[in-house]
């Protein structure tokens, strides 16, 4: 079986992330980028797959700038077999994200396609949903827990309160949540041999994807100044102040 | 347990302007020459450019003789210098001082030095070079000779307390022919050679300032691209070496900064804290009228100068750049001394390779061909003027116009340094000093400040500020000096907290920014500044 794990670029978990000035969206001049953390769990999960012999060949897929290619060099130093780009300097949404995927499905056709739960610069938690739609494929969102069968997969997800236990047909679609590993560091060596690796890159015209933008960002701001706590007195003040205050009871 | 090795022909340890100079140069003269070379640049930050604090107005002397084409290269250096100040403070007002000669600007850019260091590191893959930013160079191999063999990078998944964690992965030996020791200011690494090979018998100890540094994005009607200020004066008194820089790069950005000798005596003293006060002068505050903080950080610089520079070589390796202490003070500048450096080791280096096969040689003549350089003259000439300040600012200033206009440099004698660590004076003879509360609009406090470098820290991981004596902090440093590392660490790191009713001190080592202050200033020198796990620290963006 081939395993497909999808992989973005964004701002790093550990910058501070500022809107532009003019509100147009996150300033990202000379900032760190990185993998997004969840798909570093999915690729980390897809070589604990190969390590398990479950999987012949892991391929990764980005979506996005040129850039990209560095985000591919490091799913394969961890240890995928190879990778695409589809290479584009728009803004490309979860649809899009999911169209791509799905033309570069139709073409590899693998058993398994893992993504993050979401990326962390948008949090949309849309792109593996949309893909097990336009596939018709079966989906395990919020993975904790996979393990793969000889034609099913076993996933357990985590839901409000609790796991929820799904065997899923394969195909299928699974999107990584924190707690499904934790991915290894990645080794000197290893860096240097991803070099080496297949990396083929294809624009979405290419695979006839349409990815015109759907959703209009209208403005991006700061969240609002978290104002001071007051100590209250007692209950009936506590009270009064939630009531006539911040009018939430 | 055994640890897997690379074999590289040079191994350049610090990703910053000196280690890529090097680097390129030895490709390209590999290139040139036909033959091949390999050449690995190891980086602690998470990527090159994420360790990199820097002023930075450029003298770009050193980067057109490596690119004699970099503007057409597309070299981050856009804001040539246009206007150039220099300006006394007292408490409210500014006198306008005529701008000393080594301080003028013409023909220097205002850049982001992170940002060059992003470019060169793309122009040094594009030669061939191998760049591993995320791995620390965390200990020095030797061969059964004594020479250099490399380095080690430092374990991952290491837990607190020093064992194996579920996810660890064990360091990597990298060995050369040489090893370019390239670690900037107070180099963790470096300071083990120096111990190691005497390199700094016979000349003076090397002194230091540490430079804390904020990025703010102002309104347009403030900003003026390519205007450069500099002061002297309040809010330090006359004893104390301090002075501010103020640049407009491009995109209303403007760089702000003061630098501050820790060589200071008064142990109440906080340099962030002076740097935050320093803002509100009436000469300075309205520039940052309506403007927002973008980023914050601080990074020591070595002060010392020409008498400071220790030996250069030793068997199987060198050093460059600001680890050897490169830096020229009266100018503030090291960053086209640390590509210079680079590049005449690079060519001293390649010679070598050359005619001798085997390892472990040492380059002899790389100071040789930095004494015959323009590096060795510019520092040469203003080697008095930093010492001078040991007498106070007025008999220094008066001092440093009779050198710089009478002697042009070229006096007969040189004055001396005396170590940072040993000025402190005891609390008892001190003021403490009241510094005003920040406003969160133009003032700020540590937390807020730390959290604008996005430094970072693994926390399972063994502290990387380690002492050598544990009872140290509270015996001596609080009894006696009123606990110090509380004031000079820009970043909050030291705390003394109440533990069963005795104080303690206490490491937030994740919030580090790796200025080395504390490895410098620590009175008794028991603080030990080690090499965290590759990636940990800031991440710096256009600093
Ligand atoms: C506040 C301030 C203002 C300044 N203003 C100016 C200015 O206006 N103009 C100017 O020309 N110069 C200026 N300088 C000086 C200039 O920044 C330095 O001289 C220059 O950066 C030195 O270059 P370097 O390559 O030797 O060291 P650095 O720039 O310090 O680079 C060293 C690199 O090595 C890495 N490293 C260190 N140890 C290890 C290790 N063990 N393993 C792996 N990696 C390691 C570090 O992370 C870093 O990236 C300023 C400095 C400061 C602090
Ligand atoms: S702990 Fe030391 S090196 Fe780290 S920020 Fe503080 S003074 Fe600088």
């Amino acid at each position: 079986m081939k395993i497909l794990v999808a992989v973005k670029r964004a701002i790093d978990y550990n910058v501070k992330a500022r809107p532009k000035s003019d509100g147009t969206g996150v300033e990202l001049a000379n900032v760190k980028m990185s993998m997004n953390p969840f798909d570093e769990i999915a690729v980390e999960e897809a070589i604990r797959l190969q390590e398990a012999g479950k999987v012949e060949e892991i391929i990764a897929v980005s979506v996005g700038p040129a850039q990209c290619q560095e985000t591919l060099r490091t799913a394969m130093a961890m240890g995928a077999d190879r990778g695409i780009l589809v290479q584009t300097e728009t803004e490309i949404q979860p649809l899009g994200v999911a169209k791509l995927l799905k033309a570069l499905v139709d073409k590899e056709q693998p058993g398994l396609v893992i993504l993050g739960k979401q990326a962390i610069d948008d949090d949309s938690n849309q792109t593996g949903q949309m893909l097990a739609g336009l596939l018709g494929w079966a989906q395990g969102t919020f993975a904790a827990k996979v393990e793969v069968g000889v034609d099913t997969v076993d996933v357990k997800r985590e839901v409000d309160g609790g796991l929820q236990a799904l065997t899923l047909k394969l195909p299928a679609v699974i999107t990584a949540d924190l707690r499904l590993n934790e991915p290894r560091y990645v080794k000197l060596p290893n860096i240097m041999k991803a070099k080496k690796k297949p990396l083929d890159i294809v624009t979405p015209a290419d695979l006839g994807v349409d990815v015109a933008p759907r959703l209009k960002l209208v403005k991006v701001s700061e969240p609002a100044a978290r104002a001071g706590g007051v100590k209250v007195a007692d209950v009936n003040e506590l009270v009064a102040k939630l009531r006539n205050e911040a009018k939430v009871i | 347990m055994e640890r897997e090795a690379m074999e590289f022909d040079v191994v350049v340890i610090g990703g910053g302007p000196a280690g890529l100079a090097t680097a390129i140069r030895l490709r390209q003269l590999a290139l040139e020459h036909g033959t091949g070379l390999s050449v690995c640049v190891l980086e602690k930050g998470s990527e090159i450019g994420a360790h990199i604090l820097s002023g930075a107005v450029m003298e770009p002397r050193a980067l057109a003789e490596l690119f004699p084409d970099w503007q057409e290269l597309g070299a981050p250096l856009k804001t040539p210098v246009t206007d150039d100040r220099f300006l006394f403070l007292t408490r409210q007002r500014a006198f306008r001082l005529p701008t000393p000669p080594p301080m003028q600007n013409h023909g220097n850019y205002i850049v982001s030095l992170g940002n060059v260091c992003r470019w060169l590191a793309q122009q040094a893959e594009g030669l061939g070079v191998d760049i591993y930013p995320g791995f620390a160079a965390a200990e020095v191999l030797y061969h059964a000779d004594g020479s250099v063999k490399g380095v080690a990078t430092g374990d991952m998944g290491r837990t607190k307390t020093g064992e194996e964690g579920p996810n660890f992965a064990p360091g990597m030996e990298l060995h050369a022919k040489q090893t370019i020791f390239a670690e900037g200011c107070r180099g963790s690494l470096t300071k083990t050679l120096f111990e190691r090979f005497k390199l700094r018998a016979g000349v003076d100890t090397q002194v230091y300032g540490l430079g804390v540094k904020e990025l703010w994005e102002v309104t347009p009607q403030q900003h003026h691209a390519g205007s450069v200020t500099h002061t002297i004066g309040w809010p330090v008194d006359q004893a104390t070496y301090g002075g501010s820089f103020l640049y407009h790069l491009e995109d209303n950005l403007v760089s702000i900064g003061y630098v501050l000798g820790l060589g200071y005596a008064n142990p109440y003293l906080s340099p962030f804290d002076e740097m935050q006060r320093f803002k509100t002068h009436p000469a300075i505050r309205e520039t940052f009228a309506g403007a927002r903080r973008v980023a914050y950080g601080a990074r020591a610089i070595s002060a010392g100068g020409f008498q400071s520079i220790p030996k250069l070589t030793f068997p199987g390796g060198l050093l460059i750049g600001d680890a050897a202490g490169f830096l020229n003070l009266p100018k503030i500048k090291g960053s086209h001394t640390a590509m210079k450096s680079g590049m005449v080791a690079a060519e001293s280096l390649f010679e070598l390779l050359r005619s001798e096969s085997e390892i472990g040689k040492e380059a002899v003549d790389y100071p040789q061909r930095l004494q015959n350089s323009w590096l060795w003259d510019e520092l040469y000439r203003v080697r008095n003027i930093k010492p001078a300040f040991h007498w106070g600012l007025w008999p220094a200033m008066a001092y440093s116009a009779i050198d710089t206009f009478v002697l042009r440099g070229k006096a007969p004698w040189t004055l001396h340094h005396t170590p940072d660590h040993t000025s402190l004076k005891p609390a008892a003879q001190c003021t403490p000093i009241d510094y005003p509360k920040p406003d969160g609009v133009l003032t700020f406090d540590k937390l807020s400040s730390v959290f604008l470098s996005n430094t970072n820290h693994e926390e399972e991981q063994p502290c990387h500020l380690t002492l050598k004596d544990a009872g140290v902090p509270t015996r001596l440093n609080l009894a006696v000096y009123a606990g110090p590392e509380q004031r000079y660490c820009p970043a909050g790191v030291y705390e003394f907290v109440e533990e069963a009713g005795t104080p303690q001190l206490r490491i937030n080592a994740q919030n580090c920014v790796h200025c080395k202050t504390c490895d410098i200033k620590d009175p008794s020198q028991n603080i030990n500044w080690v090499t965290p796990e590759g990636g940990g620290g800031p991440n710096y963006p256009n600093m």
